[in-house]
């Protein structure tokens, strides 16, 4: 179909924005806390298998834990130092899961060190391995490893490498920054995932907000690559792999389908420089670029902070305000609520959101339904929210899954940002589709 | 050393900041010119008419809540909505006591007994009105002329009947515009009509003053403009139509337009939010259904005012609309129905 309106998707919201506070701040380098802790699960897949022992003495950079199988990533110590203990460490749901805690050496430099370098020269399925061994997962927020959702199946091709650098998520610049201050490493990366995807085109997609890192990245891409960076509305939830996609190429994603099905595949853009970074040194991932933001921030900026710091560590070193309220790991629109603070950094934090007791977030009674379409028109996906927020009042999955598209839901949050009855849809839709996948794999076995 | 309880909850953790309660309380703000029109047109009577209806609305929707042992909701503003709108819908000297009586009716029949806000299928002042017609078919079509005199000092005997009583006829009966077309093919002047200096029912006399409310409520955002839109140039237009094939026998449609209970229907009921569809094409079907029943009803049928009726037969539709018009999903080839 002719997409009318060309360069962004249809529907969508318009939150504020919030990113000038921190958008013009470079990257600074964090100190290393006291104690890291490193839970094993940091991706989606199989917790990486921990290879060293208690006591033993690491140095930066080095294996700590190797990749379970496939779908799993290698895990490297973030900093030289020691191996406290083994054990339970606590996670952002606010259970406890395998993990490593580690004491750094005292003044431990910020070097690291060397593994086997994967030259551009290389096949690109030594590449791909090259991608899992560095440890890279998708930097965006979703964490999925960067190297399966790179292997371009049988009998498909992937004509379109979309680079997302369109980071809708409020109060977020943590792409922003890595776009102005890391373009080498991002045309470096570039050039691998050319080689593995096979892709002929690239198109660095980038809102209009950022038309500063549009325009440097713009003077900057390489004569021999077949690069473009295109600059499109701002539009929240754009920096979705599909709202992406048909923004850029004007095309929809099959339902439950992936972007390879448009022949396209997308990759963060912080992701692409930490490739184009690592694999000529054949190292893996040791830290990242974060946003510390948010009203009961005094230090707000970007980071680069050591995998495994504790956020506790973090808040009180940028500042934080003794009543701080509501913390969330991401931006406020997907993020997800930290139940305490002794949760620590991981490879997929983009962002830390924190709010005080006085900083309004929303208004919280909770009306019924008045039918007034507002989530309708701001479904990306044009789906009924309200219909199915009834539905899931009672209790009816089924009927949610088969006739009013539940799957297809991806829970970017806009209907409930709009909901003038401040109804929780997004939970809503988040446990019925638990509920729905849930009896699904209990009548396959 | 940080060391509190944090909240946590479920994303998105930021809204819009625009609350049911803000939508249904400038809904009664862009009423309030057109009481207030209505009171200077009508004078005391309608201000009695107006204020009880709404006093009717508040306490029926309170004590259901308690006897029903929930939270009040008298606090969303909706009740008072319905309450205005069928304040504004009565003969400007409606016995007090059936007033009374359609505000309790609008409530417990119109809205509670579908589950209250949000469950209620009809515009509930509409129900409320319709029960009054329908129980009540002398008093409710007992006219009175507006600007009268003594409409500031004097009550009419009419408004203050006790229950039951024989009403005292001080009004005229019939004598509407639109019943003056329909029953004696006399035309009223549009310019009078746009104005409210003709005699109605309280809110149904001045199209201008409702349209500004609603222009209001539209630039808020807080009213689908694709409603009264719709069925506005809907019956303009079905009823140009009808004027230009024979203009002794059909209406002008400007008088059309601005004559009855159009305005207000089209602009403050019709877009009730929970009885009007929920997609853009949802709406439009709609709106062209209501326009074309206006215009039919009007016309053809045995009463000479249509938007009553019209819009409750919209509400009806509302349910089928939204299941057969759904838009295509994201990714997906056809639409379900
Ligand atoms: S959370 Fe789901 S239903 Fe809500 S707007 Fe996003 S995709 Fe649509
Ligand atoms: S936005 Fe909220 S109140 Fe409005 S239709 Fe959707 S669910 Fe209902």
């Amino acid at each position: 179909m002719l997409n009318l309106t060309a360069n962004t998707f249809k529907h969508g919201v318009h939150p504020p924005e919030n990113k000038e506070e921190t958008n013009g701040l470079p990257i600074r380098q964090f100190p290393f806390a006291p104690l890291i802790i490193l839970p094993m699960q940091q991706h989606i897949g199989a917790p990486s298998q921990i290879i060293v022992r208690e006591g033993q003495e690491v140095a930066r950079g080095q294996l700590l834990a190797k990749a379970n199988g496939y779908m799993s990533v290698p895990m490297h110590s973030p900093v030289s130092g020691k191996v406290r203990k083994i054990a339970n460490v606590p996670v952002i749901s606010g259970q406890m899961a395998q993990g490593i805690y580690l004491e750094p050496f005292p003044f431990s430099s910020q070097e690291v060190i060397e593994g086997n370098p994967i030259p551009l020269s290389a096949s690109p399925e030594e590449i791909l391995q090259g991608i899992q061994d560095a440890g890279i997962v998708g930097l965006g927020g979703a964490a999925f490893p960067t190297h399966v959702k790179l292997k371009i199946p049988e009998g498909k091709t992937c004509e379109h490498l979309i680079i997302n650098g369109i980071e809708c998520e409020p109060y977020l610049t943590t792409d922003h920054r890595v776009m102005l201050e890391q373009a080498d490493d991002i045309f470096m990366g570039i050039r691998y995932l050319l080689k593995v995807t096979g892709a002929k085109g690239v198109i660095i997609g980038i809102e209009a907000n950022k038309q500063d890192a549009a325009d440097h990245l713009s003077g900057r891409i390489p004569k021999d690559l077949p690069v473009k960076v295109q600059v499109v509305p701002v539009k929240y939830p754009q920096g979705a792999e599909k709202m992406l996609i048909t923004s850029l190429l004007g095309k929809e994603v099959p339902s439950g389908g992936l972007p390879i099905e448009v022949n396209a595949v997308v990759v963060n853009v912080a992701t692409t420089a930490e490739i184009g970074r690592l694999l000529p040194h054949g190292q893996g991932i040791q830290e990242r670029v974060v946003t510390i933001t948010g009203p009961a921030i005094r230090k707000k900026g970007n980071y680069l902070i050591p995998i495994g710091t504790p956020l506790r560590y973090v808040l009180e070193q940028v500042g934080a305000s003794e009543n701080i309220s509501e913390v969330y790991m991401g931006g406020p629109m997907m993020g997800v609520s930290a139940s305490n603070l002794d949760i620590s950094i991981v490879k997929g934090t983009s962002g830390i959101v924190v709010f005080g007791d006085n900083d309004i977030k929303k208004t919280e009674k909770i009306y019924p339904c008045i039918k007034c379409g507002a989530c309708v028109d701001a479904c990306p996906i044009f789906l009924n929210p309200s219909k199915l927020g009834i539905l899931a009042k009672f209790e009816a999955y089924e009927t949610m899954a088969e006739d009013f598209n539940l799957m297809d839901c991806f829970e970017c949050g806009s209907c409930s940002f709009v909901c003038p009855s401040n109804i929780p849809l997004v939970q809503y839709f988040r446990l019925s589709k638990g509920i729905v996948r849930k009896r699904k794999a209990a009548l396959q076995t | 050393m940080l060391s509190k309880t944090l909240h946590i909850s479920s994303s998105p953790h930021i809204n819009k900041g625009v609350s049911t309660d803000m939508i249904m309380r400038n809904v009664v703000y862009a009423l309030l010119p057109v009481v207030l029109f209505a009171v200077y047109a009508f004078g005391i009577n309608a201000l009695l008419v107006i204020t009880t209806a709404v006093i009717a609305s508040v306490l029926t929707e309170h004590a259901l809540c308690r006897w029903s042992k929930q939270e009040s909701t008298v606090s969303d503003w909706s009740a008072v909505i319905t309450g205005l709108l069928l304040g504004l819908t009565l003969p400007p000297i409606f016995p007090l006591w059936m007033t009374f009586l359609g505000g309790v009716l609008a409530i417990a029949l119109g809205k509670f007994v579908f589950g209250g806000l949000g469950y209620n299928a009809f515009n509930p002042a509409l129900v409320g009105r319709a029960i009054l017609q329908a129980a009540f078919p002398v008093a409710i079509t007992t006219w009175h002329p507006s600007f009268l005199e003594d409409r500031f000092v004097s009550i009419s005997k009419s408004v203050l009947a006790f229950p039951f009583a024989e009403p005292f006829v001080d009004g005229i009966s019939g004598a509407t515009p639109l019943s003056a077309f329909k029953f004696d093919k006399v035309t009223t002047d549009s310019a009078d009509l746009a104005l409210g200096l003709i005699s109605g029912s309280i809110g149904e006399t001045s199209s201008w003053i409702i349209a500004l409310g609603g222009i209001y409520l539209i630039y808020r955002k807080m009213m689908d403009w694709r409603i009264p839109v719709t069925i506005l140039v809907t019956v303009f237009v079905l009823s140009g139509i009808l004027f230009l094939i024979d203009n002794q026998l059909y209406p002008s449609p400007l008088f059309m337009l601005f004559s009855g209970g159009l305005m207000l229907g089209a602009v403050f009921m019709a877009t009730d939010m929970v009885g009007s569809p929920i997609t853009p094409l949802g709406v439009l079907v709609y709106g062209v259904f209501i326009g074309i029943l206006v215009v039919v009803i009007r016309i053809w049928g045995g009463l000479p005012e249509g938007v009553m009726y019209a819009i409750l037969l919209g509400n009806a539709l509302t349910p089928q609309i939204d299941s057969l018009i759904r838009p295509k999903v994201y990714g997906t080839k056809k639409i379900k129905v």
